[in-house]
This record gives structure tokens, C-alpha cells and sequence, in this order.
């Protein structure tokens, strides 16, 4: 359960940076980029709690 | 909430030593400054300096410069003294300087952390201007311009004004929760802004940098012309009070070695440099798109690049670190009047800094008061490395006021006071612009202290035998 709250976790956070790197690559349009930019953030906040500062 | 409850580490060990076993690796000094530096106050900054009229080279250039000198400031004047003594601050203040004095020095401190967490409610403040659409203040502004932006300050101010008195623990949870995901949020908003701004291949950035983002020019009105020297000063100065100024003896007494001092690499050049860069890049964006719109405000900013994400991430990092600060200024002041309520202290500070994020003052001076803080609490710093390393090499007694029972040390007490006021008549009529003047600064406070010091230790031997 933790390995895999913190896997999501990580996938979020790159999430964020390749979301903003596929916009400069134009792959994503702002719009879709700030949606999934959304999507990354709840999932971050979500799972992190679940490992981050628990033994 | 108990005040012992409050604080973690850094409130241990208050009047003794640390001891081996409560010493800290270097990965917890990483954590820690990579965190603290990314802070809601750090979107207005790189803007601030695009304001100023900053060039590509001198920005880029001179930040890399400026965060180098800070680095090397926390490992070799406050991480050598912290490792060594392993005390507070305000013991090793008190020791010299005397009770009475640290009295004074904690109340400029928690005046001036008032003041930056006022700033800190005021960037949060900006992302509900655009959720409900009020006029938010310009950049020349310094009183509201709207009772919506007057409402918006003042709820946001009291929410992080009781959550502070009340929820210390739980904010500090989550801001280290929020760290790793804010940091990301920056680097999307410079990666975002590049693009708006039309770089399509990183080949060209040189070029977009100096032509359209950090064109150099004169500085827009009301704003001073920043070059290298001044960006490389202020990213020098601006956290002044914590290494020169050696307020970060208290976070460095814990470290197992003094070139843990490195480790505020990581606040330097992710906070400092990352995140002032891309703060900029946001502002170049709203320049290009509309030039006539030169309001710094990181709410419209970072929702233009970011959308809803965006404006999380300014109402986080102003919350996250609006939290800790309000907490070191009720704390402060609390040391005036011992016998007073933390929670109390804590409530009134609050509510004076949510008085004074409603006028955008500092906020849109942030550059000013910054180096103003400085300046103000720098001249400790020079009496502590005097104090610690030449005074006993030179006959002088080394912690004065612990050696004479005295409530204050007229050298060092004298030192501050003849320092600020030297560093103001420079800045005031020598024509010596604030961002400077403490580095001149310093040497006058150690000349000072150490000629005052011999002047009191010779007048009152008896006094200072050893």
C-alpha cells in the first residue's frame, strides 16, 4: 500500500513537470495542460499524506 | 495549544548546549532549506526585478553570484561559530550583549517578521482577486484600491492569523507536505511562461531572454535601476539577518559538521534562483501580453500559466510560509513579556500583519524592506564573529555580559545603534543605495565593537576579570 501511494505520488510530481513540458513541446494546449496540471495536484495531495511522515 | 507543542527541534536545547545525540545529518538541513526558500514572497521578487529594469546577464548572472556568496556567508560565518558553541542565538546574544539587549534585538525582529508575513497574506490575497474579480492594487500603489481587495487581505489575514495561533503543527504538516509539489509547480511556471512567451527550442533562450523577457532599460516608475551589482547584492543580502547577522545559529548548532553550511544551496538555488527566475518569466509573460498592465500581483500571474494549479500554489506557498512566520513573530515578542499567552501574542501579531497586507506597501517595496531588514539586524552578526574569534587572541573577554552579570553590553549595544545609524546617513545623504550599505556595514560594526570594547574593558577591569 505505501510502495504504491508512493509510487502515485512520484508520478504526480513528474506529472507536473512533463505536463509543462509538454505544452512547450506543443503537444498540449494551455487548457489541457492546466486541467491535467489540476489533475497531478489533487493526486499529489491525495496519496502523499498516505506515506510522507509515516513510518 | 501548549506552547511547547509548537515548535519541534528548534525550541530544545533554549539555555544549554546541544548534545551529540540530538545532532542532525545533512539531508535534514537540505530538506529544510529547500522548503523555507520557496516562499509566496519569492512571486513577487523576480518580478520586482523585472520592474527594475534588470538585463538577461545581470539577472542570471549576478543571482548565480549573489546565492554563491550567501552559501559561502551560512559555511563560513555562521555554520563554523554554530558547530562550535551549539547554542542559540539568543543565549549567545545574551552572553554578550546582555538580557536587556536581546530584548530590543527580538522586538526589531518581530517587528519586521510582522511585516513579512503581512506581505505573505497580501500574495495570497492575489489569488482571490481572480476568483472574484476586485480591483487589486498597482505596481505604484500603496493604499487599496477596493473595499473587495480590503475584505479579501483581512479574511485571508485572520484564516492564517487563528490557523497559526491554533494549528501550528498541522500547517507545518502540510507545508512539508506541499514543498516538493510547489518546488515542481515553479518549474512548470517557467517552462509554461518560456513558451508564452514563444521560445519553442531551448537553443533559443539566450536570444528571448535578452530581447524579450530581462531587456535591461530603464527601470518603470517609482522603481530603482537594478544591474548586476544590485542583484548580486540583494540575492546576497536579502536573507542578511540569518547568516551574517548569524540568526541562523539556532538552526545550525544541531549540525554534526560546519560545512553542513552548503546544504542552503538547496533554498539558494531552488528558491532564490529557480523560483525568482521563473516568477519573472510570469511577469514578462503579462509585459508581452499587455504592456500597459505592469501590476505585480502572483495570483493573475500564475493562473495565466498554471490555471486553478497556478493559484494553488500561490495560496500555499503565501499560507506555508506565512505560518512559520507569524509563529517566530509571536515569538519574539512573547520574550518581551514573558508571563504572556503564546497563543494570544500570536493572535495579536496576526492581526497587525493582516493590517498592514491591506496597504501594499511592503509588499510592492519588497525589495526595500528586505534589504532595510538587513540592515537593521546585520550589526549582531559582526559582534558575534568579533566576539567569538579575535577577542580572545586579543586580550579582550569574550562574552561580557555573562562575565559581569550586566543586563546590557554598552559596546555591542552601542555597535548596533551607531551601525544602523551610520548605514542610514549613508543611505539617506551619502548617496549609498540600502542594497549596499550593509556590507560596509559590517565592517563598521566590527571596528566599532571591538574599539567600544576595549574602551568599557579598560574602564572596568575589576569587572571583566577573567
Amino acid at each position: 500500500m505505501r510502495l504504491a501511494a508512493q509510487l502515485v505520488s512520484w508520478l504526480a510530481l513528474v506529472g507536473t513537470v512533463l505536463l509543462a513540458a509538454l505544452f512547450f513541446a506543443d503537444r498540449l494546449t494551455l487548457s489541457q495542460m492546466q486541467n491535467w496540471l489540476l489533475g497531478a495536484t489533487v493526486v499529489w495531495f491525495v496519496s502523499a499524506p498516505l506515506w510522507m511522515g509515516r513510518r | 495549544m501548549a506552547e511547547q507543542e509548537h515548535h519541534e527541534a528548534v525550541d530544545e536545547y533554549e539555555r544549554e548546549p546541544v548534545p551529540p545525540t540530538a545532532q542532525l545529518g545533512l539531508k535534514s538541513y537540505v530538506g529544510q532549506f529547500a522548503g523555507e526558500h520557496v516562499a509566496g514572497t519569492e512571486l513577487m521578487i523576480g518580478p520586482l526585478f523585472l520592474a527594475a529594469g534588470v538585463s538577461a546577464f545581470d539577472l542570471l548572472v549576478g543571482l548565480l553570484v549573489g546565492n554563491l556568496l550567501a552559501v559561502m556567508s551560512w559555511t563560513l560565518f555562521t555554520a563554523p561559530i554554530a558547530t562550535r558553541v551549539r547554542l542559540t542565538l539568543y543565549f549567545q546574544l545574551e552572553k554578550i550583549c546582555g538580557r536587556k539587549l536581546v530584548t530590543l534585538y527580538n522586538a526589531a525582529n518581530g517587528v519586521m517578521f510582522t511585516f513579512l508575513a503581512g506581505a505573505m497574506i497580501t500574495v495570497s490575497a492575489t489569488a482571490l482577486g481572480v476568483w472574484f474579480q476586485f480591483p487589486m492594487p498597482g505596481l505604484g500603489d500603496l493604499l487599496p484600491k477596493s473595499v473587495g481587495w480590503v475584505v479579501a487581505v483581512l479574511v485571508t489575514g485572520v484564516l492564517f492569523t487563528l490557523v497559526a495561533a491554533y494549528g501550528y503543527k498541522s500547517v507545518a504538516r502540510f507545508a512539508n507536505l506541499a514543498a516538493p509539489w510547489m518546488v515542481l509547480v515553479f518549474v512548470a511556471f517557467g517552462i509554461v511562461g518560456l513558451r508564452q512567451l514563444g521560445l519553442t527550442s531551448l537553443g533559443d533562450f539566450w536570444n528571448v531572454a535578452q530581447t524579450v523577457i530581462w531587456k535591461g532599460g530603464a527601470p518603470m516608475a517609482g522603481q530603482v535601476k537594478f544591474t548586476f551589482w544590485h542583484v548580486m547584492f540583494f540575492a546576497w543580502f536579502c536573507n542578511m539577518a540569518w547568516h551574517i547577522g548569524m540568526a541562523d545559529l539556532s538552526l545550525f548548532r544541531y549540525a554534526r559538521h560546519a560545512w553542513y553550511g552548503v546544504a542552503s544551496a538547496a533554498g539558494m538555488f531552488v528558491g532564490h534562483y529557480m523560483a525568482w527566475v521563473a516568477a519573472s518569466i510570469l511577469y514578462a509573460v503579462q509585459l508581452h501580453q499587455d504592456p500597459t498592465n505592469t501590476a505585480v500581483l502572483p495570483g493573475p500571474l500564475a493562473y495565466r500559466a498554471c490555471g486553478l494549479a497556478g493559484l494553488l500554489c500561490v495560496i500555499a506557498a503565501g499560507w506555508t510560509t506565512a505560518n512559520p512566520t507569524l509563529y517566530r513573530a509571536g515569538l519574539a515578542f512573547q520574550s518581551l513579556v514573558p508571563s504572556s499567552s503564546r497563543f494570544r501574542v500570536t493572535l495579536i501579531t496576526g492581526l497587525v500583519a493582516t493590517v498592514t497586507a491591506v496597504f501594499p506597501l511592503v509588499t510592492m517595496k519588497l525589495l526595500d524592506f528586505v534589504a532595510l531588514w538587513g540592515m537593521i539586524l546585520m550589526p549582531m552578526g559582526p559582534v558575534i564573529f568579533v566576539d567569538f574569534w579575535l577577542f580572545g587572541r586579543w586580550g579582550l573577554r569574550r562574552n561580557y555580559a555573562e562575565a559581569t552579570g550586566c543586563g546590557i553590553n554598552w559596546a555591542a549595544g552601542l555597535t548596533w545603534f551607531l551601525t544602523m545609524g551610520a548605514c542610514s546617513w549613508l543611505v539617506l545623504k551619502g548617496g549609498v543605495q540600502i542594497y549596499f550599505v550593509s556590507l560596509p556595514g559590517w565592517f563598521v560594526a566590527a571596528l566599532l565593537y571591538v574599539g567600544l570594547s576595549k574602551l568599557l574593558q579598560r574602564r572596568a577591569p575589576a569587572e571583566v576579570a577573567t
